[in-house]
């Protein structure tokens, strides 16, 4: 990231949930931009979810799948009329099928300005033991 | 906005939502834009932010999407024929021993301007960054509001 000074930011388009499964509500359904990145002793996730409030956040665990829902409110007034829409608003929805097992009790999430980060830590596995032999 | 005068086509409505003619082209022009590099024009400006603006009688109101994006990391003037929203997208380093799954967040500087379609009073200019979400409202000149024309 060295190099951020000299780069522009590309323009995403929010990209559309395009599996149709379990959306039973209308409206448009967004993927959200994920980081993921793993240290010996946990898993963070950082998405970028604009609109989304702590109220309107899901995080649910189940086994080894995370799955992550944003609820945006709209926040246009119906007194105002378009101009030029270059984005859509709808909810996020993103599902993960984890790796390594998670220690759910200790799962950490904080959402400032429209972006989640999610600490997951590993169960700490059995610490390596040495055994000494002992000259009899 | 100039791509609207470009292609000002009878059947298209000039302010409407989002219409399924619009995400009909949006979806065609990613294939056409994948397949050309990018030859044909598209609906947005193709710059970030992306950036939605809506007008009532009184204001201009321009949104963008900046999640992570502090309020001090944005510079945003005004004057009285457009706006221009500019700053810095900033992802910290994450220490050394990290092994990425997934890197799709971007980071970097942007710059942005657009023209509004009628003048617009700088003074009456106020700017909201909530959870990620940039709201610019714009105070319209009194030339540029509409007027009621009673009819004697």
């Amino acid at each position: 990231m060295t190099d951020s000074e000299f780069k522009e930011i590309q323009v995403t388009p929010k990209r559309e949930v395009t599996t149709a499964s379990e959306q039973m509500r209308p409206g448009l359904v967004f993927t959200p931009s994920v980081d993921i990145f793993e240290t010996d002793h946990e898993i963070t996730l950082l998405a970028d979810l604009p609109g989304v409030t702590t109220k309107s956040l899901t995080i649910d665990l189940r086994e080894n799948t995370l799955t992550l829902t944003g609820e945006v409110e709209p926040f246009e007034e119906a007194s105002e009329e378009d101009i030029m829409i270059e984005y859509e608003i709808g909810k996020y929805y993103r599902q993960f099928t984890l790796s390594s097992v998670i220690d759910q009790s200790k799962i950490d999430a904080k959402l400032a300005d429209g972006v989640l980060r999610l600490s997951l830590p590993k169960i700490e596995a059995a610490t390596p033991r040495k055994i000494e032999v002992k000259a009899l | 906005m100039y791509y609207r005068r470009i292609f000002d086509l009878p059947t298209w409505g000039f302010k409407r939502t989002f219409g399924e003619l619009d995400r009909l082209r949006n979806r065609m022009d990613e294939l056409y834009g994948a397949l050309s590099g990018g030859a044909f024009p598209k609906l947005s400006a193709g710059v970030f932010p992306l950036t939605n603006i809506t007008e009532d009688g009184e204001n201009f109101y321009v949104r963008a999407e900046l999640p992570g994006i502090k309020s001090n990391e944005l510079d945003i003037q005004v004057t009285s024929k457009g706006i221009s929203i500019s700053g810095e997208r900033k992802i910290p380093e994450e220490g050394k021993n990290v092994k990425y799954h997934r890197r799709e967040r971007e980071a970097g500087k942007f710059s942005r301007l657009i023209n509004l379609s009628g003048d617009v009073d700088v003074n009456k200019v106020d700017a909201k960054l909530k959870n990620g979400i940039l709201t610019v409202k714009i105070r319209k000149a009194e030339a540029t509001k509409p007027r009621q024309i009673t009819v004697k």
